[in-house]
């Protein structure tokens, strides 16, 4: 491999990595209050409301629906009314945000459904407001799970941002298309794979190591 | 009060008609079998289940009459103890005691020593900062009843406090409650399925069956006197494990 390749290697990793970050950031923004709103409203739960609930499963099951390749170009003029282009990295980021923050609300949604209603009750029984349950019991009882969730969501982000290379996004998997898949380039195809290989297994290494690190505080004894 | 359950097949009246009335600084045990609607019953004083219809007056305040604002307040005077523990695991025993007191924000000095008190009363004070998960169920059940207290409520609620514990654990629980019913005035509203429980810490009683409070009076009379079905049934059980043991010990009576 000569330089002009690990050129491209490094832009390229350079492009994903920031698409990644910035969409998983602001998908999270986006995403942890809807997914919350879909525990609160619940039924029983401590902001009951089947309307709003049901509202918000149907819209985030809609947006779910698309395909990845699809939902990216039918927000493709979206991105133009706010980054002024619809080539580039960030450009890209409007509809992988859009179209991860559902997806993580769903995966939030599932996590904090696994903290016991009983605790809520406890907090309930002490005249805790439904704001405090939610910043003090529901998140921190979570933050393992949630910590899984969200290295399950980056990864599904890695995998959308390569989508959205392959229509002018750039980064790792336009490198892939463009010149390992179009020029017959079998070599910066491999070096884009186990790139991304690397990428996502330290994202999962990552994640893991923070979710154990957590458990592991509560559960250790001295 | 009344309370029912509408599920989508048929009407399950879970609580009809009770009436009771509770002194302050009682101990007071509400015992049945499964499905009599214990749990209902207590849930219901706090309003984590709201009764259909009728009255819950707690210390001169009227719970069934306040909006949600009010309730929340009400409920920092109410201290509540689980089966279950209910204990937050994401946080220390120090800060799980001292929440109550963060929701009705207590300046952090007085928090403080208000949580080193309460833990050192339920026997907790070298264990501050562990979580709960590193406690044995007696251990947990102890953080929880200093929950319960560090708020100084008026009356402390007991769900099944002890039906998860071992006879031993239960009785050191069950002593803890009393000396605090001592040290403190506090009312003490539980209900249980054991017998135990309520001769050792109960002064009153009611006996409730199918929802409908069948007998009431003081813990003796439950013993002496068994009137209703439910009471009978437990004495019975109660006696024959007495004759049972007579036999094998061949002490005669």
């Amino acid at each position: 491999m000569n330089d002009d390749v690990l050129e491209l290697l490094f832009t390229g990793l350079g492009e994903t990595l920031y698409m990644v970050l910035l969409s998983t950031l602001i998908a999270l923004i986006l995403g942890l209050p809807l997914g919350i709103i879909l525990v609160a409203t619940e039924k029983g739960n401590i902001l009951e409301s089947p309307r709003i609930n049901k509202v918000l499963g149907t819209i985030i099951n809609v947006v779910r629906s698309f395909p990845s390749i699809i939902l990216i170009v039918v927000l493709l003029p979206l991105a133009r009314f706010i980054v002024g282009t619809t080539l580039g990295a960030t450009a890209a980021i409007v509809p992988l945000s859009i179209g991860a923050a559902p997806f993580i609300a769903r995966i939030i949604e599932n996590s904090l459904k696994e903290v016991s209603f009983g605790k809520i009750e406890a907090a309930m029984a002490i005249g805790a407001n439904p704001l405090t349950i939610i910043t003090k019991v529901l998140i921190p009882e979570a933050l393992p799970s949630l910590i899984r969730g969200l290295t399950i969501a980056v990864i599904g982000i890695t995998g959308m941002t390569a989508v959205a290379g392959a229509i002018g996004a750039g980064g790792l998997g336009s490198l892939a298309i463009r010149f390992g898949y179009m020029r017959y380039r079998d070599d910066i195809m491999l070096a884009t794979i186990i790139t991304l290989v690397i990428l996502v297994q330290g994202v999962q290494l990552a994640g893991d190591y923070l979710a154990t690190y957590i458990n592991r505080k509560r559960y250790k004894f001295d | 009060m009344s309370k029912m359950y509408i599920t989508p097949s048929s009407k399950i009246v879970a609580l009809e008609n009770v009436n009771l009335q509770i002194q302050q600084g009682d101990i007071f045990g509400i015992i049945g079998f499964s499905g009599a609607g214990k749990s209902t019953l207590i849930r219901c004083l706090n309003r984590l289940e709201e009764p259909d219809s009728g009255k819950i007056v707690i210390a001169g305040q009227e719970i069934t009459a306040m909006n949600k604002k009010e309730l929340q307040l009400a409920r920092r005077k109410i201290g509540m103890i689980f089966q279950q523990f209910n204990l937050l695991d994401a946080k220390t025993v120090f800060e799980n005691v001292a929440f109550p007191l963060q929701v009705s924000n207590y300046p952090k000095k007085q928090i403080k020593t208000r949580v080193e008190e309460i833990l050192e009363l339920v026997g907790l004070a070298n264990k501050s900062k562990a979580y709960p998960l590193q406690l044995s169920g007696g251990q947990k059940q102890r953080v929880g009843i200093a929950r319960a207290l560090s708020n100084e409520p008026s009356v402390l609620l007991s769900d099944e406090a002890t039906s998860a514990l071992d006879p031993q654990t239960t009785y050191s629980i069950l002593e803890l409650l009393k000396d605090i019913n001592q040290k403190l005035g506090l009312t003490i509203v539980l209900i249980t399925h054991e017998l135990d429980v309520l001769k050792h810490i109960c002064n009153h009683m009611a006996v409730i069956e199918h929802g409908k409070i069948v007998e009431t009076g003081v813990v003796e009379k439950f013993f002496l006197n068994p009137e209703s079905d439910t009471a009978k049934r437990f004495i019975s059980i109660l006696q024959g494990f007495q004759e049972k043991r007579v036999y094998k010990e061949g002490e005669g009576i």
